[in-house]
């Protein structure tokens, strides 16, 4: 039982990475229609700049994370910017490959500057870590700012797009772009907002998804990303609770997967859950059906 | 068939069908017919209690204003959408439960009405298209060129050279149907239905956008498909000379729901559809 | 020759290409001037072609993107592991060109299955879900051969899910991979898999039911009003591209004493999706080429070896916004004389 709650509690804590990044992953989709695969790369360069700093710079953990959060929001800008607005037109297929292509430009410059030898990553969080049960059962600090974080930006950013002027830009955006554009919204300028918030989401998923499992390397992104988006999916692309719900479920299916099944089919577990998530609901479990025009 | 052999070319031709559609004498067997057929969108009756019979080389119109539910009423007989309500038979067989696919094997072909060409395949090809199910060659006999791939092949040309001149495009069948005019692009949809074979070809606005030149040419056209394919036309047009000139019986839905049907005289001075559609256009 | 039409005349330039490509290389190594390792190179370039053109066959023609393809890889290439190492150790077959063209067989065979039990699922989906869930399904491939232990123990083959005990002599061993695999594979039967490859995909385009293939991809609705079985296409193509990548594994896996299930991760997906890219999507001489000449590029730019990756991800954006946008576009057109042109889809 206790050995049952700590995997749980485990699998939560991952499940809020996945949910910081899934969030990142909804909102970009559900405005550009497009699949990031950058994103997981993304996180992957925010966790790095947090290293380099605290490592090389001696700034302080939050420091860092600001740091990494900053450059990260530019970068998403930078990479819309360049590689995704010539192809506001274009089938997806073609952004989509663009997107894989930015994904390895990504890691490959990492690969560049930082080497392919594993980095070991050291925890921003330095709370302590808590024990319930006379100690048998011990919440980590990282584990705690994880799950805080994930429920600070979630309502912030149900918030975000449900009040503020950019927020309901946003939405309009993702509804009806040209019937958006008519309406005096500035399409270009909002597409490129959502893809800053979702790079600082992916920065500060980076800098807590190394703080927990703290091997740091140019290809740290990637399945994480894909994991996310597959959360992202799971729980109804665009739909911000959604992300949260899927995020949560995938890290903790993951989680009792590997211990209870089969380590080596972790993985396969949290597929196997998507793919059955969509034949039974194609568009996930939050997600709206729309009706094909003729 | 014997007392429907008379317009070929002139338009406005009246139509003295057997009376309106549904109360028609029915001795040979409909080749469409609709019963209290209609489809829900979130709650709004989209179509209604539609009710409909169509005979053996009938020309039937469908018209109402913009939003009415004409296209969701072809849509649904095509089965692109499920009805949620009712029933439909094609030469009397119930078509619940089918798909686009095979409500078209069973004989219902149609048009769009933003056509829907193959664009960057070859007139040619988009009648071969259209021809598919009338060949039957597997995929082993098309990777191994087997014998049954060149015959069906070589039945295809033929047939759809065949039907391509029919409609003066023969000479056209090497290029892409993307780059075809419009008005030969509406043609081309009209063969490449004809094509399946159906026993009745729904079309989507077939004179949207043409010329009266061409609307004439068009009219024709749809007589000739009747006189020589022997099939059933059932059309939604908005240009009044075409559907009141060609079509037997005219059927008129606004709001989801039938509010007329009858012939080309009987709807002019139907009130309710002076009030709902006509009265404005003879102002006009 | 002259009332052939211009699709046909494409399709026989392509095999001559081919046919020319391998007299030349055969040329080259009976005078020894080929250098030992691009020698090395010929199969697994046989292997990446047949891996483009039948990705081609989904992604360009059928118009599905497939993120997965390197598990029907996977798949074939450890069913032919097993099947040749069986033949020839189990059932003591001699002659090692049978025991490929089986091992091939049954590679081809296996990841049709695979196919048609993934395509049931995914095939119902569209776009970049159904993208998503072919990754899904290929990572999902990887987990479970990781967990596969497969031994020959005299003429009977032993097969333990996530159990290292099995009698006799282990040829897969989970997370390790397939061991001490015997090098059946040869160039000229990789050369002949190419020509197999591109005889099915060009002449599956041009009949029926190709053209009801590409039908579907260029206009769903129109196709299922013309009475095709959407269904029925879109798993012909996907079971056929499957059967062809499992061909390509059993090749490909034969050619190595070690195989580990690593080596079909998400990323050779990817790799063969960009040689598909790059060689234009549908456009299958192009993928011919592309995946020669990159599978082929990494050995002669092996100085760059580190900017290998990081070249091949700018060609890859840069290649996209060329081809898709039309400001680009019309600019980069003006810069290629027209003969160099790439055409659209064939």
């Amino acid at each position: 039982m206790i050995l049952f709650l700590s995997y749980l509690i485990n699998g939560i804590s991952l499940g809020s990475i996945y949910a910081i990044i899934a969030l990142g992953y909804t909102m970009v989709y559900g405005i550009a229609k497009m699949l990031n695969f950058a994103h997981g790369d993304v996180i992957m360069i925010g966790a790095y700049l947090s290293f380099c700093a605290t490592q090389y710079m001696g700034l302080p953990a939050v420091a860092s994370v600001v740091l990494a959060v900053m450059v990260c929001t530019a970068l998403g800008i930078i990479i819309e910017g360049l590689a995704y607005k010539p192809l506001r037109q274009a089938p997806s297929l073609a952004v989509l490959i663009t997107a894989i292509g930015v994904s390895y430009f990504l890691q490959n410059v990492a690969l560049l500057i930082w080497g392919s030898t594993p980095k070991n990553f050291a925890s921003v969080v330095s709370l302590r870590s808590v024990s319930l049960m006379d100690g048998q059962l011990l919440i980590s600090g990282v584990t705690l700012v994880t799950v805080l974080a994930n429920i600070i930006i979630m309502v912030g950013l149900t918030l975000f797009t449900g009040h503020t002027k950019v927020g309901k830009a946003m939405r309009a955006v993702s509804e009806d772009k040209g019937a958006a554009e008519l309406m005096g919204i500035h399409v270009n300028r909002t597409i490129s907002m959502t893809f800053a918030i979702g790079s600082a989401l992916a920065a500060i998923a980076g800098v807590l998804l190394c703080s927990a499992y703290p091997t740091l390397q140019p290809t740290t992104g990637s399945m994480p990303g894909i994991k996310a988006f597959t959360a992202a999916v799971f729980g109804g692309i665009g739909s911000i609770p959604g992300a949260m719900i899927g995020g949560l479920l995938l890290g903790v299916i993951e989680v009792l997967g590997k211990a209870y099944v089969s380590t080596e089919l972790g993985d396969a577990f949290v597929f196997a859950v998507l793919i059955i998530v969509l034949l039974v609901k194609p568009t996930g479990l939050l997600g709206k059906s729309v009706r094909e025009k003729v | 068939m014997t007392q429907k052999k008379r317009h070929s070319s002139t338009k406005m031709v009246p139509a003295p069908s057997q009376g309106i559609i549904p109360e028609r004498d029915l001795s040979e067997r409909p080749v469409l017919e609709a019963r209290h057929l209609g489809i829900d969108f979130g709650g709004l009756h989209a179509v209604e209690d539609f009710n409909l019979i169509i005979g053996k080389t009938e020309i039937a119109g469908l018209i109402g204003p913009n939003g009415a539910g004409k296209t969701t009423v072809f849509n649904l007989l095509t089965k692109v959408y499920q009805p949620t309500m009712g029933s439909i038979l094609l030469n009397g067989h119930d078509m619940a439960g089918m798909n686009t696919a095979q409500a078209n094997r069973l004989g219902i072909a149609r048009t769009f009405q933003n056509i829907r060409l193959f664009d960057h395949m070859t007139v040619e090809d988009n009648v071969r298209i259209g021809l598919h199910n009338q060949t039957r060659y597997g995929m082993t006999s098309g990777i191994f060129r087997l014998p049954s791939y060149w015959r069906g092949e070589r039945e295809m040309h033929e047939r759809a050279m065949e039907l391509l001149e029919l409609f003066d495009m023969q000479g056209l069948a090497k290029h892409s149907a993307g780059s075809l005019p419009y008005g030969a692009q509406r043609r081309l949809e009209i063969v490449r239905a004809l094509a399946t074979n159906p026993s009745i070809l729904l079309l989507d606005e077939p004179a949207a956008g043409m010329n009266p030149h061409e609307t004439d040419e068009l009219m024709n056209n749809i007589l000739k498909i009747r006189d020589q394919f022997h099939i059933a036309i059932m059309l939604i047009e908005h240009d009044m000379n075409l559907v009141m000139g060609i079509c037997e019986g005219i059927c008129v839905l606004n709001y989801g729901k039938i509010i007329a049907k009858g012939t080309a005289k009987e709807i002019q001075n139907n009130p309710a559809v002076i009030e709902a559609y006509l009265g404005k256009q003879k102002e006009a | 020759m002259k009332n052939m039409s211009a699709k046909t005349r494409r399709k026989f330039l392509t095999y001559a290409m081919v046919v020319l490509a391998f007299v030349v290389c055969q040329v080259l190594i009976s005078q020894r001037l080929m250098s030992r390792s691009l020698k090395g190179q010929l199969i697994p370039i046989c292997v990446y072609i047949v891996m483009a053109v039948s990705l081609n066959l989904t992604v360009g023609i059928s118009g599905e993107l497939s993120l997965g393809h390197a598990g029907f890889m996977s798949v074939g290439a450890f069913t032919g592991i097993v099947t040749g190492m069986w033949l020839s150790k189990g059932i003591g077959l001699e002659n090692g060109t049978v025991c490929l063209v089986l091992s091939i067989l049954a590679g081809g065979v296996s990841a049709g299955i695979a196919g048609v039990l993934i395509g049931i699922p995914v095939l119902r989906l569209r776009g970049d879900y159904l993208a998503i869930v072919t990754l899904a399904f290929g990572e999902i491939i990887r987990n479970v051969v990781n967990c596969l232990y497969i031994s020959v123990d005299g003429r009977h083959v032993h097969a333990a899910f996530n159990n290292p005990n099995v009698p006799g002599k282990l040829i897969v061993n989970g997370p390790a991979g397939a061991t001490g695999v015997m090098k059946l594979s040869t160039f000229p039967m990789g050369f002949v898999l190419v020509m197999f490859t591109l005889v099915v995909v060009l002449n599956l385009i041009d009949s029926r039911s190709g053209r009801a293939i590409m039908a579907i991809r260029d206009n769903r609705i129109a196709a299922e009003a013309m009475g095709l079985n959407v269904t029925k296409y879109k798993m012909m193509a996907f079971v056929v591209s499957a059967v062809l990548a499992g061909m390509a594994g059993a090749l490909y896996g034969l050619n190595y004493s070690t195989v580990t299930a690593s080596k079909f991760k998400f990323d050779t997906s990817i790799l063969v999706l960009v040689f598909v890219v790059l060689g234009g999507i549908g456009n299958i001489p192009g993928s011919v080429i592309s995946a020669a000449l990159l599978t082929v590029l990494p050995e002669l730019l092996r100085a760059f070896s580190n900017y290998r990756m990081l070249i091949y991800a700018v060609v890859l954006i840069l290649v996209m916004l060329m081809t898709n946008n039309q400001t680009l576009r019309s600019t980069a057109k003006r810069m290629i004389p027209a003969k160099f042109r790439k055409e659209e889809r064939s």
